[in-house]
């Protein structure tokens, strides 16, 4: 494209055609620099907002978890460790999950056309709303797992994390959906990534006999371990910043509990639920919150594309 | 001699049969719940379809005997995509078109790509935020505050980065050749871009734009405070400064709700939803894979 703009560098152009070129070459830049405005206008607005609350209780806020209007202390530590939980815990069963559906279909287990269809399924389930997501956990998926919750707290009650007795919405159902809805983007990418490996070091590795899963192992996942990760990243950002499956499901109490099996909160459940009806200081601690998540969801996402950036396959 | 035929019983071969099926699991457990999902959808939602559905306004909560219709949150929803269509694609298109025309790879490209990445990762939540702080709570557009204009701004922020994306790899797709061939005959770029690149490349931005609309048409947590809610029929123009009922937000209030009826209509409302967004992602899958098939190279 260099070559072509230096070609036509010292065209002779008259009148009103030329003024139109340049102006619509501005234009598209103006629009194009938005995306950096808007950006910037979200960080910006969120902190600004978010000062007077900042300024009153500094970090504190990160490490307590008083939230009460009347009496106007405001500390999201309960908020911010469900947002964190949730969103590792759903990491840590949606990555062997997706990784081995991925592949799953990249492998020929079965004939490129089942696998294709699986493919498009896990795919289509991405574009499912995640407040529909949600009415299916309040409806189905809490019945449904009732009674195995009750078997996990009598059996292993003694484990902090199962301490509580359950009783309806949860965060260990927010994990669970949070889980269906990272499916598809882990699967998604590490199935791209695993078909970009080239057919050369598989072949070699068969050549020298190692058998399907060593080759697997020790050729193919290592090559494409730098995509994967990058995709678990994203999958992470997204499930810090996923608001409505959680906010339906979790069971919304600002109780801090280390239990699974009891209500939790994360910030953006705790947005949804109380940004409409704040008023006051409140709405300046919401937008700390708020602030404090798009900080971790920045933080998660630049790492993710640097890593893509740097380690990109390199064969 | 015999270890030229396969034996089951050697420690490898059993522990390939070993990962194969635990692979084989992981796939089916990928797909369950898509399919549980959407039938349960289908099954639950499908029943409660009535032409009143779409003709009623939806009764306040309470009784429970007769919830009413969601004719009042399938316009909203219309109105608010379209809204967010008319800001996003514009926006979108035209810096596409400046990235993959214009620059040259530049540090300025390079940082309004990563933006763009950095924006497509904003949780949908912080968009609403943005869009209260801004314009709701300002009360800046005309003194309303609530509105189905500020719930399409809040979602054409989510919107904004896929049409960028889409168009600037769409166009990056386009042949240099038909450039060189009209600018070779003296057109100027900006005929160039609309009269040439652009139309070759519609096909595919089409698609990623329209997935990119059905997306946010499923969106809920930018508009729940910004478009609010509303019971009332949509009247006229001036209704778009005043709180704005949605499908999304009308599943998330009533599936909250305590009464059977709201439920049932909070099914309904995902019955129309998810059959909308799920019908435009395989027309469009198969509108995609039928274009490669016949490409001219």
């Amino acid at each position: 494209m260099e070559e072509k703009l230096t070609l036509f560098k010292n065209r002779k152009r008259f009148g009103i055609e030329k003024n139109i070129d340049i102006i619509f070459k501005n234009t598209a830049l103006v629009l194009s620099s938005l995306v950096a405005i808007i950006l910037l206008g979200i960080i910006l607005v969120v902190f600004f907002q978010s000062f007077e609350s900042f300024s009153r209780y500094g970090l504190k806020f990160l490490v307590t978890s008083d939230w009460n209007p009347v009496k106007d202390e405001y500390g999201a530590f309960t908020a911010i460790y469900g947002t964190l939980v949730t969103s590792f815990l759903s990491l840590l069963i949606t990555i062997p999950l997706g990784v081995g559906t991925a592949i799953f279909i990249t492998e020929d287990f079965v004939p490129k056309v089942f696998r294709e269809i699986i493919g498009s399924f896990v795919e289509l389930l991405a574009a499912i709303p995640s407040v529909v997501l949600g009415l299916w956990a309040i409806f189905v998926m809490e019945p449904f797992f009732r009674a195995f919750f009750v078997f996990l707290h009598n059996f292993f009650g003694w484990i902090p994390l199962f301490s509580t007795e359950p009783t309806g919405r949860n965060s260990l159902l927010a994990i669970l959906i949070l889980v269906v809805m990272l499916l598809p983007i882990v699967t998604s990418i590490a199935r791209d990534t695993l078909n970009q490996v080239p057919k050369k070091l598989r072949n070699a590795a068969y050549g020298i006999g190692a058998s399907r899963w060593k080759t697997i192992f020790s050729v193919i996942l290592p090559a494409a371990l730098s995509g994967i990760m990058a995709g678990v990243l994203l999958a992470l950002g997204r499930a810090m910043g996923e608001t409505m499956a959680v906010t339906m499901i979790i069971g919304n109490s600002n109780a801090f509990s280390w239990s699974l099996l009891s209500p939790g909160y994360t910030i953006s459940s705790m947005l949804a639920n109380q940004f409409g009806e704040a008023d006051g200081s409140q709405v300046s601690s919401l937008f700390y919150a708020a602030f404090v998540l798009m900080i971790l969801s920045l933080v998660v996402n630049i790492f993710a594309q640097w890593l893509v950036k740097k380690f990109s396959l390199k064969y | 001699m015999n270890s030229l035929y396969y034996q089951k019983r050697l420690s490898r071969n059993i522990g390939d049969k070993f990962f194969t099926s635990l692979s084989v699991i992981c796939a089916l457990i990928a797909i369950l719940p898509l399919i549980f999902l959407v039938t349960y959808i289908l099954y639950k939602g499908g029943s409660q379809i009535t032409p009143e559905l779409f003709t009623l306004e939806p009764n306040p909560p309470g009784d429970d005997l007769d919830a009413g219709g969601i004719n009042p949150a399938l316009i909203g929803t219309l109105i608010i995509t379209t809204i967010a269509s008319i800001i996003a694609i514009p926006v979108g298109v035209g810096g596409g078109i400046y990235l993959a025309e214009y620059s040259k790879g530049g540090a300025f490209s390079r940082f309004i790509r990563f933006g763009v990445n950095v924006l497509a990762g904003v949780p949908s939540i912080i968009a609403g935020v943005f869009i209260y702080a801004l314009i709701v709570s300002t009360k800046i557009l005309f003194g309303s505050m609530y509105s189905g204009l500020a719930g399409g701004m809040a979602l054409s922020i989510l919107m904004l980065p896929t049409v960028i994306k889409t168009t600037d790899e769409g166009l990056k797709l386009v042949p240099n050749e038909l450039r060189y061939a009209s600018l070779g005959v003296g057109a100027s770029m900006y005929t160039t871009i609309l009269k040439v690149t652009l139309p070759s490349a519609f096909r595919s931005i089409a698609t990623g734009v329209v997935l990119g609309i059905a997306r946010a048409a499923g969106e809920t947590a930018p508009l729940i405070f910004t478009a609010l809610f509303s019971y009332y029929y949509i009247t006229g123009f001036g209704d778009l400064f005043y709180e704005m009922g949605s499908l999304a937000v009308l599943i998330y209030n009533f599936a909250l709700e305590p009464y059977d009826a709201q439920n049932k209509l909070a099914w309904a409302a995902s019955f129309i939803l998810v059959l909308s967004i799920l019908s435009v992602n395989i027309f469009s899958r198969i509108l995609a894979a039928f274009n490669e098939k016949t490409k001219r190279v």
